[in-house]
């Protein structure tokens, strides 16, 4: 019998390795992904409590989570790609203008 | 007759205003006319006050008006309040009366200059502080009319100021006078704190309970309130100022720095008698400093060339006469001598003016003389005030320095060496005053050709106030004639009501009264009236008779000379001892201390949170993994606080 | 030790592994590929919760559609390895980021240990569910009743999406400049 916490545990553990992602990377690729990846431990998470509670609720608000992430990765590459066009590189410590 | 008294210095307070704020707008004679009415109508006040004081008992002669009360600070009052007593009566009439007349005189003297409107607008207000100085009823309302006068002053010697060498006298008078008013205040101060008041009144009353007979305090406060008086009154130490003086134009000189400013401190301590009687260390201090200046001063004019100088340094003369007078406890003698002094110096200052403007602008006697022929009123009219201020019988500086003389003799307070060095001065100012006579009015005529041509006597603007000057040399000593003569002595008699502190302890010291005594003033008198005589031979043989004695003289004693003409080097003695540390002192604090010190922990503490600013800023990178990192452990360290704590 | 523990076991260690992969792989195109692989992992433990729908959802959407835009992102760039990019911070410079995360997986850990399920309830995986969850249908009704605002909101929210992505990604015709260069060119 598995228990609802070792799911949660589970997407703990995923939500964790994507902070770790979005601090070590230095390829803005990455960092994006990273960040896609912590989105999607949230979601495993709610699908686990609404498999709990008994609520399909749950699912409508993971539905509404993934296409807001899949808006905000189109929006984030085309920034990317604009970022590229002026700096030509990817190195996201290369972008530092907000320097003192 | 109290409701009016405001009005004597108001006066001229009005005539200063309409001509100090429409300077430019109004023409010569509406300026004039203004400046002489003010002074004219405080003068027909005064005469009116006079006569009104006169009307009542001798003991009730004390009329006082307070126009409101200016400083209330805790248990402090102090008001705009005026006091007339015979004192101030005499005072008031002499100040306003000279100056009325030399008031008519600047017309004409200052006929042609640019700032005639400043000239009258200075004068009035010059009128309306002394004025003030005299009639105030405490302290603090005299202090102001002190400082006003002191202004005034300033701003009238350095009247044409695009002359370095008179704004730099302007400067020199204020400053020491202001020396001179620090131990004012101090005084002030003493008073203020034991008495708790400032009015003249009450603390005369109640200073014989606050202070100690003869104790530390009342000295100290007396000599702090004396000092004051010789950065006013020119005397030793800070009478460096007077000779400058001159720099400005003849009536202001008359006016101020004869008649009226510089007799301001005689008045201070004649007002504060009473203090002094109680302290009789003060003065001795007093006699002895009026007594060296005035031989002091008579030495340095015997060398100058300057016609005024001369007379400048008669005038410090003078006022050691009534300083020393003040010390031997002969106040009236000292007031009465103050005002034969205003009128002879007055004239005499006057009738320079007229020389110089003669002269075409000359002042130096080496170039004069012959002008008797020329400037016959002139002439004359300084030949009375001459008389006058030697001494001769009759005439009003007679009556005014043989009382003197006779006082610092024989008054309890005063000793025989103080008369003798009063005696040996008469001497010599009947020598240097005659040697201006000579000099100027008779012999060679050395001046050049163009002046000799311009030469012409003043017009009547100036000579009716001459005239009636040497009117008033003549006779005004007549009001005071002493008892010696036969007659009672009026002036003395009209002030005794301010004196009668002080003319009881005379009376208390006078254990036995010399029987001799009637014979010893006579004597005295003689005496005298003797040397002055020698002294005016003197001065006939040298500078009329056989002039090449002069010269012979002069280089038999040419180092004493030299130090004479020089005023004893004291200008550049003060010059080394306090003008140059107190320079340096100053460059120490600029330079040290406020651009050093001052300045750099200013800037010190700015650069300082520069440094930490720029430490700190480095926070922001502007990398975007940093921010992150820090955001995360932020979000760490509050989840750890709020599951365990 | 039924079917489903393994199942999970096998799923979860997938996920995780994939993850990590993910980070650390130097190539960006294998690490999408990683992500991918933990994608399915995570799709199946949808399943084993009964969400149907939302499983299917997940790998048709993220890793068919966010991912290969990735994908596609990646080759419009023309990136090659990480390491161009530069010398990477050594391991003693970044120990305090992995202490960070890990910090961060046991806090929640202990909270989801000690204080929510106390009771320990073992809920299994057949307990309490009502019919027709997870299903298409159940989504789909919600989804156009209760939070039909939402719904409506999200499909405006894409459209912004989808005008911003374009303008911005528009070549600027004055400054044209090709897009496949040298990368990692230092400034």
């Amino acid at each position: 019998m598995i228990s609802i916490s070792s799911y949660i545990i589970v997407a703990a553990v995923l939500f964790g390795i994507g902070t770790l992602g979005v601090m070590i990377s230095r390829n803005i690729i990455i960092l994006f992904m990273s960040l896609e990846l912590m989105l999607n431990a949230a979601n495993l998470a709610i699908i686990a409590f609404s498999r709990e509670l008994g609520v399909t609720d749950g699912h409508v608000f993971v539905f509404l989570v993934l296409t807001v992430a899949a808006a905000e990765a189109a929006v984030g590459l085309a920034m990317v790609i604009t970022l590229f066009r002026n700096k030509e590189t990817l190195n996201i410590d290369r972008f530092n203008l907000m320097k003192w | 007759m109290s409701e009016y008294l405001f009005l004597v210095p108001l006066f001229p307070f009005i005539g200063f205003l309409i001509n100090g704020l429409l300077l430019g707008r109004l023409p010569r004679s509406i300026i004039a006319f203004i400046a002489c009415a003010s002074v004219g109508l405080s003068f027909i006040l005064s005469l009116f006050l006079f006569f009104g004081l006169k009307a009542m008992p001798p003991d009730l002669r004390i009329v006082e008006q307070v126009l409101f009360n200016w400083i209330i600070a805790g248990s402090f009052h102090a008001n705009i309040g005026f006091m007339l007593d015979p004192l101030s009566a005499v005072m008031i009439m002499v100040v306003s009366g000279v100056g009325f007349l030399i008031h008519i005189y600047s017309i004409g003297y200052m006929r042609g200059d640019t700032g005639y409107g400043r000239y009258f607008a200075y004068l009035n207000l010059f009128m309306f502080s002394m004025l003030t100085l005299v009639l105030a009823d405490n302290f603090l309302f005299m202090f102001v009319g002190w400082e006003g006068v002191g202004l005034c002053s300033y701003l009238l010697i350095g009247f044409w100021f695009e002359k370095k060498s008179a704004s730099d006298a302007g400067k020199k008078a204020f400053i020491t006078n202001r020396i001179g008013d620090f131990g004012f205040l101090l005084g002030m101060f003493i008073i203020f704190w034991q008495v708790g008041s400032l009015n003249f009144t009450e603390v005369m009353a109640s200073a014989p309970q606050v202070f100690i007979s003869g104790g530390m305090l009342i000295t100290v406060t007396c000599l702090l309130l004396f000092f004051g008086a010789t950065g006013k009154s020119a005397q030793i130490p800070l009478y460096v100022w007077l000779p400058d003086a001159m720099e400005g134009p003849t009536p202001v000189s008359a006016l101020i720095h004869a008649a009226t400013m510089v007799t301001a401190g005689v008045y201070m301590i004649v007002r504060t008698n009473v203090l002094y009687m109680m302290a009789p260390d003060a003065l001795m201090v007093v006699a002895i400093i009026g007594a060296v200046t005035a031989f002091y001063a008579a030495t340095i004019g015997l060398a100058q060339n300057d016609i005024k100088r001369v007379l400048a340094y008669s005038t410090i003369s003078q006022l050691g006469y009534m300083f020393l007078a003040c010390g031997v406890a002969a106040f009236s003698a000292g007031i009465f001598h103050l005002m034969t002094h205003a009128f002879f110096k007055a004239l005499l200052f006057m009738c320079a003016g007229s020389v110089i403007h003669a002269m075409s602008g000359q002042q130096d006697m080496r170039y004069m003389g012959g002008l008797k022929k020329y400037l016959p009123i002139t002439f004359l009219s300084m030949l009375m005030a001459t008389f006058a201020i030697s001494g001769i019988p009759g005439f009003s500086g007679f009556f005014s320095k043989d009382e003197i003389l006779w006082k610092s003799f024989s008054s309890p307070f005063g000793n025989s060496l103080l008369w003798a060095v009063g005696f040996i001065t008469a001497g010599i100012t009947a020598f240097y005053m005659f040697r201006l006579i000579y000099l100027t009015f008779y012999g060679k005529e050395r001046m050049d050709e163009k002046t000799k041509a311009h030469i012409h006597e003043s017009p009547k603007s100036m000579t009716v106030p001459l005239i009636i000057l040497a009117i008033l040399s003549v006779i005004g000593g007549w009001v005071g004639l002493p008892h010696l003569f036969g007659f009672t002595n009026n002036f003395e008699h009209w002030l005794e009501p301010v004196m009668k502190n002080a003319n009881q302890m005379i009376a208390a010291h006078r254990v036995n009264e010399a029987v001799g005594e009637t014979g010893m003033e006579w004597g005295l008198m003689i005496a005298t009236v003797t040397l002055v005589l020698i002294s005016i031979y003197f001065a006939y043989l040298i500078y009329n008779k056989r002039t090449e004695l002069a010269t012979s003289l002069r280089e038999r004693f040419s180092s004493v000379h030299k130090l004479i003409l020089n005023k004893y080097y004291i200008d550049e003695f003060y010059g080394a001892i306090v003008i140059r540390p107190l320079i340096y002192f100053s460059l120490f604090l600029w330079k040290v201390i406020d651009v050093a010190v001052i300045d750099g922990f200013i800037n010190g503490m700015a650069s300082s949170y520069d440094d930490m600013s720029g430490t700190l800023r480095t926070i922001q990178t502007g990398r975007v993994r940093t921010y992150a990192t820090i955001f995360l452990s932020g979000v760490v360290i509050l989840i750890a606080y709020m599951v365990f704590g | 030790m039924n079917f489903d523990t393994v199942i999970f076991i096998i799923s979860a260690i997938v996920a995780v592994l994939g993850a990590s992969m993910m980070i650390f792989q130097r190539n960006p195109v294998m690490a999408v590929l990683s992500f991918m692989v933990s994608l399915l992992a995570q799709a199946v433990l949808y399943i084993q919760l009964d969400a149907l729908f939302l499983g299917a959802v997940l790998i048709i959407v993220y890793a068919g559609a966010i991912l290969v835009l990735f994908l596609f992102v990646i080759m419009l760039l023309n990136l090659r390895t990480t390491k161009e990019l530069g010398p990477s911070s050594s391991l003693m410079r970044s120990l305090g980021k992995y202490l960070l995360s890990f910090l961060l997986i046991m806090e929640f850990v202990f909270i989801i240990k000690s204080s929510f399920f106390k009771g320990a309830s073992l809920v299994g995986v057949v307990n309490m569910k009502p019919d027709g969850f997870g299903t298409v249908t159940s989504v789909a009704t919600l989804l156009f009743t209760k939070y039909l605002y939402p719904f409506e909101l999200t499909s405006i929210l894409i459209l912004v999406a989808i005008v911003g992505a374009v303008v911005m990604a528009k070549k600027d015709k004055d400054t044209d400049r090709p897009l496949e260069g040298k990368y990692g060119k230092n400034e």
